[in-house]
């Protein structure tokens, strides 16, 4: 029990290293909140641009959703980092981070996005232009208020898990909560800051997946 | 064959079924009607234990199936079920669904259980549908194949929960003839249902059931031309439309 | 004038041949590529590997979650509700750091192999955990009954006739999962498993060009994109039954 105490809980080091594990929090913050707007803006926007089906444009979009889907986060943020700088691309962490997630968010983003749209019936489209709207008229005034609803369960939950993966920046330097734990648990050969790092995230998280719950049972698929 | 004695049910403050005695003979067509809400289903379904009733006795073949060191799932096959809404297993083809208790219940093997399986599609006049998937299937088939899942186990009771108020009226017929046939073959059954000229032509007894207790009980001509309570006339005023 | 405006013109085509070449050099050598491949492929396979051992696992832990939901005991389900949401909290990196460097100080030494599955498995099976108990639920109590009313014991019924469905209905969330999962085993390159991206790092390291880091996405491109595809084709063809 002890061992435990000491090695998980020890109150020097938490008040020592306080300070720069909400840092961290603060970074974590930012780096979320960023991601957010962007990777949801950005999916939005590819979503809708989708809509016209241009067929090579179409193609292009798919190929880069699969892409950012397919790769795991880790490995966009190690190229980004590690690799660019050889062909002259040089970002900082933060910003690889945060393009990195964007990126990711917004594929996803946009392929929720469009199944939405595709999930709104026809005889919706039909009956819309049959009154005379226009084709971006029926779908800001028609379609995508019915597929956005659609959309608000599987988005929160990706975004939860996108929003997550910011701990992944601790490998390209970005100063976030895990970056900060792991200096300090190798400073003082201690557990605790760990520790600390895991209860900062259940304090950002938790309460998300509590509301992505609610969310779920508010708009839920009608199975 | 089937014997309730004072069958209580509860759900919290509610008495659905304040002390039911009930005895159906060997080859007997009891038929339970009654309005909504008067404890038909709930008392069905303490005949197999889907509800533990909360007081009482039930017995099947001699053996108070309510006794906890009964064998519930060994007793369950003599017990056949037919549901409102079928519950037939989407994902499984009419056979499948017809063969799943032989093959894991009684344990037969595969080609056993499919002889016995298509001869009991056969008795519902489905035999050339054994293949198809409910979805593919009317409504009517539907019941029929639930019909045949519970008969292929061979059971000694028949229980049978509104098996047409789910069907398209064009739809009963079919369901009720593989249920004359059953009756005409001698099995013990006893039916929850709103088909009065069926149960006028083809029960031996009607029992009508309203607030949790048996009302009244007697040959479906006694029932029907000279119902004793005002309860019974009331309610068969109002099903018959007159 | 003339003679600037071409001068300039071949310049920058110059440049650009430079930019091309650079950019093969640095991305696409192969003369590194071949040099390093034997390190890239002991990393794949250690990948597989992972998947091989955390994708059953997580499921097989997902299942026992959404089972025991489905007995439906209050203070159970509370805390398999608590269970899941707080690894759903955790960032899986976290948790991977965490369980590697925590364990030791409790005085356990595991090979690093253990402490990744380890990890993992807390984290999945809470996901996988969550989606069974969705398609558990969605299965109507119908089923349950029929199933018992002919003699099914309650595991019978689990494994017959309410999981088939119940993974039917969620089988684009469980691919879906399963492709998170296998993206997962990437995290495992920062606790110094020999997987393919840890291998690729090395790689980079040994030879000062980034082809294998390039090399390295392009397999994980190659063994997911796959599965990408597969997934917007169900996702598509399930939202068009809603």
């Amino acid at each position: 029990m002890n061992r435990i105490a000491e090695n998980f809980f020890d109150l020097e080091v938490m008040a020592k290293y306080l300070p720069s594990i909400l840092d961290g929090v603060l970074v974590t913050i930012q780096l979320a909140i960023l991601i957010v707007l962007s990777g949801l803006a950005l999916g939005f926007v590819l979503a809708v641009v989708r809509a016209f089906q241009i067929r090579a444009v179409n193609w292009l979009i798919v190929l880069v959703v699969d892409a950012f889907r397919a790769l795991p986060p880790i490995v966009i943020m190690i190229v980004f980092y590690f690799a660019l700088p050889f062909v002259g691309i040089s970002m900082s962490g933060f910003v690889v981070a945060w393009l990195s997630l964007t990126l990711v968010l917004a594929s996803f983003a946009e392929e929720i996005f469009w199944t939405g749209i595709l999930s709104v019936d026809r005889g919706q489209w039909e009956a819309a232009r049959s009154t005379g709207l226009g084709f971006l008229q029926t779908l800001r005034d028609v379609v995508l208020p019915q597929a956005v609803r659609l959309t608000i369960p599987p988005l929160t939950n990706r975004t939860i898990v996108i929003t997550k993966s910011t701990a992944i920046a601790s490998v390209v330097a970005v100063p976030e909560i895990l970056t900060q734990a792991s200096a300090a648990q190798a400073f003082s050969a201690n557990t605790t800051p760990l520790m600390m790092a895991a209860v900062a995230y259940l304090v950002i998280f938790l309460p998300l997946v509590v509301l992505s719950r609610w969310v779920e049972s508010r708009f839920g698929w009608k199975r | 064959m089937l014997e309730l004695e004072a069958v209580r049910k509860s759900f919290g403050a509610i008495e659905a079924l304040k002390g039911i005695d009930l005895l159906v003979a060997r080859q007997e067509l009891v038929f339970i009607i009654g309005p909504s809400g008067s404890g038909k289903s709930t008392l069905l379904r303490c005949c197999n234990r889907l509800e533990e009733p909360t007081a009482g006795r039930v017995l099947v073949d001699g053996v108070d199936i309510v006794s906890p060191d009964v064998d519930i799932n060994e007793m369950r096959r003599h017990i056949g079920m037919v549901f409102q809404s079928f519950n037939l297993y989407p994902h499984l083809s009419a056979l499948g669904n017809v063969t799943l208790a032989l093959r894991r219940v009684l344990k037969m093997p595969r080609d056993e259980a499919n002889e016995r399986g298509r001869a009991a599609l056969d008795g519902v006049g489905l035999a050339e549908r054994a293949d198809a998937y409910p979805n593919e299937l009317s409504g009517g088939q539907q019941q029929r194949v639930a019909i045949a899942r519970a008969l292929a186990l061979e059971p000694k009771v028949m229980l049978f929960d509104e098996p047409t108020s789910a069907l398209d009226p064009e739809l009963v017929g079919s369901v009720l003839d593989v249920m004359r046939t059953m009756r005409e073959s001698g099995m013990t059954m006893l039916v929850v249902s709103h088909e009065m000229g069926f149960a006028r032509e083809a029960a031996d007894r009607v029992l009508f059931m309203d607030e949790g207790e048996v009302v009244e009980a007697g040959s479906p001509a006694r029932i029907f031309e000279s119902p004793e309570h005002a309860r019974t006339r009331e309610f068969l005023r109002r099903v018959t439309g007159h | 004038m003339g003679g600037v405006a071409l001068r300039l013109e071949a310049l920058s085509r110059a440049r650009e041949a430079a930019d091309v070449e650079a950019l093969i050099y640095n991305f696409f050598n192969l003369e590194v590529l071949l040099k390093v491949h034997p390190l890239l492929l002991k990393g794949f396979w250690m990948t597989i590997q992972l998947c091989i051992l955390v994708v059953p696992l997580g499921i097989a832990g997902g299942l026992v979650v959404a089972v025991a939901y489905s007995f439906h005991v209050r203070w159970l389900n509370w805390l398999l509700i608590a269970y899941v949401d707080f690894f759903r909290s955790f960032p899986p990196l976290v948790l991977l750091i965490l369980v590697f460097y925590g364990l030791p100080f409790l005085g356990i030494e595991v090979p690093s192999l253990i402490a990744v599955l380890i990890a993992f498995l807390l984290n999945t099976a809470s996901y996988y955990g969550e989606i069974f108990r969705a398609g558990i639920e969605s299965i109507g109590r119908g089923q349950r009954e029929a199933a018992r009313s002919t003699g099914l014991n309650g595991i019978q019924t689990m494994v017959f006739v309410v999981l088939p469905q119940a993974v039917r209905n969620v089988l684009p969330d469980l691919i879906s999962n399963t492709l998170e999962v296998m993206k997962f085993t990437a995290l495992a390159s920062v606790v110094a498993l020999p997987e393919l991206l840890r291998m690729g790092r090395v790689a980079q390291g040994l030879t000062y060009n980034p082809t294998p880091l390039i090399a390295v996405a392009l397999i994980y491109l190659a063994l997911l994109w796959p599965i990408v595809r597969l997934l917007s084709r169900l996702e598509r063809r399930t939202m068009a039954k809603r």
